[in-house]
């Protein structure tokens, strides 16, 4: 009996889950400030990207010099940006072994090189800055977009240290249940200020990572600038050129049908 | 004549005393009588042989570099199959534009042959004489969905792995067999590596070939019997008494190849918009969670399958489970895809096209439209009580369409089939533009509400 009833139980969860998913709307997006031609903002991304992801993250398919199709040059990236590499030919490849991440944080630390396009650039941009304290996580960090996540806050050099906002409510049951309301910054970093009358101004800090989140959607598709740019002189041969002379050529050869 | 010109007659002569080439190309090509009254549905053809075409050739370029390996790169949780297609997108020259023309190829080939099939069925294409035809196409068909399938594992991300999960366990819901003949599709307990490589095997030598056979046996078949067209007139009963020549059939060359290569222009400016501007098409030709490298211990909590098969899915999970099997859903599903072929001897109606069918008929065909699509959009939704019920309430539209057929195709009055072909006229476009608007407009809104 109690066999049946747990095989309904899990009958239920599974095909609850899915439901209660579709019916979940999911936390809200920031808009990423995204410009893929915005050579200065995207090398200060990769600066970003190099000096905070890269020691735990991977970019297995992004190679140091393509760099260059953002404007650095190989003497720039050498210098500046190779820490884990001394060929400009490599791959940013992750010095941490899977198996020691593993044990760290609990889970592998995912490949950046197509983050962007599996997650989004608002999705990103949104979570990289809604970390905040939560002593009861292993790391002292949680994050309101991505809720127990393994990842600590490693822009808080940057941010300064934000702490969660609650709303007490009562639920149907009547008892009380705390619910994430907001976050506030309550020590600035380099790139946060608080004013006396405890308003604060994150610009900068956003500003750094959009400059990361183009970078990384840049470096999804490495080649999109280009293939827009070469779609312009191809959907234009195509629209005023061969599809007008098509359509005179089958006019003409049609003449004489009637 | 000139030399030069003499040595190319001399040559044609000496191939065809060995090789019936001018014969053939006579017989299919320059006096091959199409109707002349072809209209906006008679480009699908071709486009769809264009298509196969891109996805051979890109195909082709696209196995120099890609790896059917599922082992993980050490140190990462990224594998060797995964990597080599974002090796194609960045290292490759020119491998990003292969890559999205076969993506896009992959969707674009299923719009063009959707099309296509929908031609066949407004205008009585599968009727007496064309049976056969109609069959070519069904199987041609099932090939497509089996390429797409078998193709869509290979970039080893997270749908890929666990859309091909799901539908190979589907075969685990047959009695008796379905445990051990799952296995034997997998190589494997679960989709790994086996699978991958076995795909990969399939997907670029065992269905194009068939479906490259059956292509000809399509164009061998309708060749045969002649084309249709949008009277449902068969052009071959008034033929000129002197040259034996079809009054309304003009030689498809170099009429038809002049008027497909402008339908081509124009499908090129479609294709290529999308492949250089919007190559995901929002998550729908390229799907999002695709880009998350194959993870088997991490199930996605919204499994769906490509848009294209979303019809068929959508009756799967329509049909409920009952005497302790899920079979049924399989097999409806199954059902969906193959009474299409039946069309022939369901439709009992005396006339082919729908310019002269009653209005029954066309409401009749307007609802199942509006099924079809509605399953498509539901398809591709996660499942809620609504969602089901319409799915359900569509799926008996759908089926009812083809099971009816015998009775209602026989209901209404017909209109007098003209002897000659006939014109379009600026009424038919604005119908025509009408109930595009329509169907584009319906399906919109349908997804916006449900």
């Amino acid at each position: 009996m109690i066999k049946h009833f747990r095989r309904f139980l899990l009958a239920a969860a599974l095909i609850a889950a899915p439901a209660a998913f579709a019916n979940e709307g999911g936390p809200h997006l920031d808009k990423a400030p995204l410009n893929l031609r915005d050579a200065e903002s995207l090398q200060a991304g990769a600066t970003v990207f190099a000096n905070y992801c890269l020691s735990c993250h991977g970019a297995l398919n992004m190679r140091y010099n393509r760099l260059q199709d953002i404007g650095l040059t190989e003497a720039q990236i050498k210098a500046n940006l190779m820490f884990a590499s001394d060929k400009v030919g490599d791959q940013m490849k992750v010095a941490m072994q899977a198996a020691d991440a593993k044990s760290w944080f609990g889970a592998t630390p995912p490949d950046l090189s197509v983050i962007a396009r599996s997650r989004g650039a608002d999705w990103l941009y949104t979570y990289l800055r809604t970390f905040y304290r939560d002593e009861s996580r292993p790391t002292g960090w949680n994050n309101s977009t991505f809720d127990k996540v393994g990842m600590p806050h490693v822009l808080w050099e940057l941010q300064g240290v934000q702490e969660a906002e609650y709303k007490v409510e009562k639920n149907a049951e009547g008892k009380e249940e705390k619910h994430l309301e907001g976050l506030k910054l309550v020590k600035p970093g380099l790139m946060t200020r608080i004013s006396e009358d405890g308003k604060y101004d994150q610009s900068e800090f956003d500003k750094r990572v959009g400059d990361l989140v183009n970078y990384l959607v840049f470096m999804s598709e490495p080649a999109q600038t280009k293939r827009e740019q070469i779609g312009y002189t191809v959907l234009l041969f195509l629209l005023f050129v061969l599809v007008p002379l098509t359509y005179v050529l089958k006019k003409e050869y049609w003449r004489d049908v009637h | 004549m000139s030399k030069l010109e003499q040595i190319g007659k001399d040559t044609l002569q000496w191939v065809d005393d060995r090789f019936p080439l001018t014969a053939l190309w006579k017989e299919h090509v320059s006096e091959y009588y199409a109707p002349k009254n072809f209209n906006f549905w008679y480009f699908f053809g071709s486009l769809a042989l264009l298509v196969l075409v891109i996805q051979i050739l890109t195909g082709i370029f696209l196995t120099m570099n890609y790896k059917p390996d599922g082992t993980l790169i050490p140190g990462t949780n990224v594998s060797v199959a995964f990597a080599s297609v974002e090796y194609i997108m960045r290292d490759v020259g020119g491998g990003w534009i292969i890559r999205y023309m076969h993506s896009t190829g992959a969707s674009m080939f299923f719009v063009v042959v959707y099309l296509h099939m929908f031609r066949g069925l407004i205008y009585g294409s599968y009727q007496k004489p064309r049976e056969l035809v109609w069959i070519f196409g069904m199987l041609i068909f099932l090939c497509l969905m089996a390429e797409a399938f078998l193709g869509y594992l290979l970039p080893w991300g997270q749908m890929s792995f666990w859309g091909a999960q799901v539908i190979v366990n589907l075969f685990a819901s047959i009695p008796v067999i379905g445990p051990d003949l799952s296995t034997f599709i997998r190589g494997d307990f679960v989709v790994s590596d086996a699978t991958l490589n076995r795909f990969f095997a399939l997907h670029v030598i065992a269905v194009p070939l068939i479906l490259l056979a059956l292509v000809v046996a399509h164009l061998i078949a309708l060749h045969e019997v002649g084309s249709n067209n949008p009277d449902g007139v068969e052009i071959k009963k008034n033929k000129d008494p002197k040259t034996g020549i079809p009054l309304d059939g003009i030689p498809f060359h170099p009429y038809y190849t002049v008027k497909d290569i402008f339908g081509v222009a124009v499908f090129l400016a479609v294709f290529t918009a999308i492949v250089f501007f919007l190559p995901n098409v929002f998550g729908y030709f390229l799907e999002d969670n695709n880009f998350i490298p194959a993870d088997p211990l991490k199930t996605p909590p919204h499994i769906a399958p490509v848009w294209y098969f979303t019809p068929f899915y959508a009756i799967l999970r329509a049909i409920p489970s009952f005497l302790g099997t899920q079979v049924w859903g399989v097999l409806g599903m199954g059902a969906g895809v193959v009474v299409i072929a039946f069309l022939p001897w369901l439709d009992r109606s005396p006339v082919k096209s729908i310019r002269y069918r009653p209005t029954i008929y066309k409401v009749i065909l307007g609802l199942f439209l509006v099924a079809f699509i509605g399953l498509g959009i539901l398809g591709a939704l996660p499942p809620t009580g609504t969602r089901t019920f319409l799915s359900r309430v569509f799926s008996v539209m759908y089926f009812g369409f083809f099971l009816g057929m015998p009775f209602y195709t026989k209901l209404g009055q017909t209109k007098p089939v003209p002897e000659r072909v006939t014109d379009t006229n600026t009424s038919r476009q604005v119908w025509f533009l009408f109930w595009c608007a329509v169907t584009l407009l319906g399906a919109a809104v349908f997804a916006k509400l449900v």
